[in-house]
């Protein structure tokens, strides 16, 4: 059996995306270590033609590393830190670059930092700081966190800066490990920021990873999780929040390959201002192996302004019979006015009224986030966003 | 001592970009200890009504006015109209996913109050009023609205009645979707908010049976989009036993078959 689903919602700006078209199986998508072996993409072909090719610093078009990042990583005791070079064995196991931008980030790169959560062992949370290159600098990055057999924590990685930058980031998570991953992407206004995710999850090990984006003009965030194992268990969470002008893209893929395996996707966006522009293209695929699957994504998006707009694509392609249950949605809708009419007829002044509705659309997503000062940096993040417009 | 003066409005909604007349002139004033009763067929406008005194956005008035205590209410933004007074108990009231109850019930009652409730204080207050309305305090926790059933819902109005103490309150069919026990225990909760001081009450339903817990001053009749006819608790009794018909042509019972 093979079964593919599109569906396709968007905002409130009139366009269209070709629905009905067929899509190439994602099993098909081309992947590989070499930026030579893909072309270089004007913007019409499936991966790209959401993202504003003139917008990304030419990082799809061979441009040169011109600075670097900074990496700073605060560790508790236990968890073992390392700067590697590109020659480092351990590298590009989690998975292989499926674009360009990726492909020229393995390339580009000059110095990998390797965080090592050791096995058997809890820890507390690591946080990796990465700060952009400068207005106007190009740089490419690497990062690989591994979590030992039965190793359990928290790495947050926080992006602050300017400039333009592409990585890979790889998540090695062993057998029976628990990894909780929050990626912060707290750009300035300039950033251009194209990263590209690849977790390879262990026989029984779970993945609880957290995408949020806030600041950049243009973010395009691409999650991939494999399983090497049966009983992995990932959960995808998403939050961002787009103002006038920004790009905000995030693409998730769970391949499921291996038997008796669990996915959960749940991004949700709210948008803002003229030409607030986010994109969720969120694949699974359900191998034929892969029986007794279970998996769920969602996106919703909240757009609070005229002029903003949101693409979501799930996309669910099922190659086998035999899985637990398959499910997804996507919806986007304007604020809810009667949610602000029922607030407001108990007296609770417009402004307030807003900002409780879409702290209330968060909620879910902000709940699940462990770390405290991250959540409460977050609800401060979101109070901000709100003010800047008034709404 | 508070007076709600609704005189001659006319109200429109736009659907499918043509406006249709749901209101033709309604003349009403409610005051402080009055109950005025609301008695109509489905479709009348009974919602439209009282959506249109609270200020749903759907909702254009034509002309008329509604005033409380000299101010016009139609000037004023939906939140202003809670704050100077005026309750509403929607028909269907409105879930908001990840804001919880205890929030909202605080978040409202500092915006009607002007300052937020003592903490203490305000944890009994709303413990107390939920145990009088047999609500589990687990409720507290829950986004407002989610999930709740439709007498768990016309419940949690009727808490929020009792902590924002409103002059004017307008009772959407608040009995719709109740079974005995529920509609003894909201009624009761009308009552006490009734008891508790100066307060005037619209009360708008479809059929009798909540009058045999709440004793209203007044009926009118509703059909419409006006009142037809206004009398005493006689003419809830005649509607019992004659229904719609007369004011609509429309065989539809005032009772529970
Ligand atoms: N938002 C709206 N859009 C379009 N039509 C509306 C809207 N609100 C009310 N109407 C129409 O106005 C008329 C009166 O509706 P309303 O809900 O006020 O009646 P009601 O007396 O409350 O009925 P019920 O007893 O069923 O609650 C109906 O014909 C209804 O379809
Ligand atoms: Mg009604």
């Amino acid at each position: 059996m093979a079964v593919t689903t599109q569906d396709q919602q968007h905002g409130l700006t009139a366009h269209s995306h070709g629905a009905g078209v067929p899509v190439s199986s994602r099993a098909d998508h081309f992947a590989s270590f070499d930026v030579a072996a893909f072309e270089v993409p004007g913007g019409r072909e499936e991966i790209w033609r959401f993202t504003p090719m003139k917008r990304l610093a030419n990082l799809h078009n061979g441009a040169l590393a011109t600075a670097v990042a900074a990496v700073d990583v605060s560790a508790p005791e236990g968890v073992r830190v390392e700067t590697v070079a590109k020659g480092d064995d351990r590298l590009g196991v989690a998975g292989t670059p499926g674009d360009r931008i990726a492909a020229q980030a393995w390339t580009s790169f000059t110095d990998a930092t390797v965080v090592t959560l050791p096995k058997d062992t809890k820890v507390g949370p690591t946080t990796v700081t990465i700060t952009g290159p400068g207005v106007g600098e190009v740089a490419y990055g690497h990062l690989q966190v591994r979590a030992e057999q039965f190793a359990e924590g928290v790495v947050v990685l926080d992006h602050r800066g300017s400039g333009a930058y592409a990585d890979n980031v790889e998540f090695v998570v062993g057998d029976g490990a628990h990894l909780t991953v929050v990626a912060i992407q707290d750009w300035a206004d300039d950033a251009v920021h194209v990263s590209s995710h690849h977790t390879k999850l262990g026989q029984d090990a779970t993945l609880r990873h957290t995408v949020i984006s806030l600041g950049g003009d243009l973010v395009r965030i691409t999650p991939v999780v494999t399983y090497a194992g049966r009983g992995g268990d990932a959960e995808l969470l998403g939050l961002y929040f787009a103002d006038a002008g920004q790009h905000l893209e995030h693409r998730p893929f769970i391949d499921h390959a291996q038997p008796n395996c669990r996915s959960n996707v749940v991004y949700k966006g709210a948008l803002q201002g003229d030409d607030a522009h986010t994109v969720w293209i969120g694949d699974v695929l359900i191998r034929a192996a892969a029986e007794g699957t279970e998996t769920f994504e969602l996106n919703r998006n909240l757009v609070l302004t005229d002029g903003a707009r949101a693409d979501s694509v799930p996309n669910l392609e099922i190659e086998t019979g035999e899985i637990e249950g398959a499910g997804h949605a996507s919806a986007t809708g304007r604020f809810d006015d009667e949610q602000l009419f029922y607030l407001q007829a108990r007296g609770i002044p417009e402004e307030q009224a807003r900002r409780l509705v879409v702290r209330g659309f968060f909620h879910e997503i902000l709940l699940k986030i462990s770390v405290p000062e991250v959540r409460e940096r977050l609800e401060a993040a979101i109070e901000a966003e709100l003010e800047a417009v008034g709404a | 001592m508070a007076t709600l003066e609704i005189k001659d409005l006319h109200v429109s909604v736009t659907a499918d970009e043509t406006s249709k007349e749901i209101l033709k002139g309604v003349d009403l004033t409610i005051k402080s200890g009055e109950t005025h009763a609301i008695m109509g067929p489905n479709g009348s406008g009974k919602s439209t009504l009282s959506y249109a005194i609270a200020g749903h956005p759907k909702y254009q008035i034509t002309s008329g006015s509604v005033t409380l205590d000299g101010e016009d209410v139609l000037e004023m933004s939906v939140d202003e109209r809670a704050r100077a007074g005026l309750f509403l108990a929607m028909q269907y009231p409105v879930e908001v996913p990840g804001v919880s109850m205890s929030n909202f019930l605080r978040t409202a009652a500092t915006a009607v109050r002007g300052e937020a409730p003592n903490l203490r204080h305000w944890v009994k207050e709303v413990k107390g009023a939920m145990a009088d309305l047999d609500i589990d305090p687990a409720f507290a926790e829950r986004s407002v609205n989610e999930g709740f059933s439709g007498g768990e819902k016309k419940r949690h109005e009727i808490l929020q009645l009792g902590l924002l103490k409103p002059k004017i309150a307008i009772l959407d069919e608040t009995d719709s979707g109740l079974d005995v026990d529920a509609l003894r225990v909201v009624s009761e909760g009308v009552n006490r908010y009734k008891e508790s001081g100066e307060a005037g009450v619209m009360l708008i339903t479809h059929y009798t049976r909540i009058l045999k817990y709440i004793e209203p001053d007044f009926v009118h009749v509703f059909a419409n989009g006006r009142i037809v006819e206004s009398g005493g608790r006689e003419l809830a009794d005649q509607l019992e036993e004659q229904g719609y018909v007369k004011y609509t042509g429309n065989q539809e019972a005032a009772t529970v078959a």
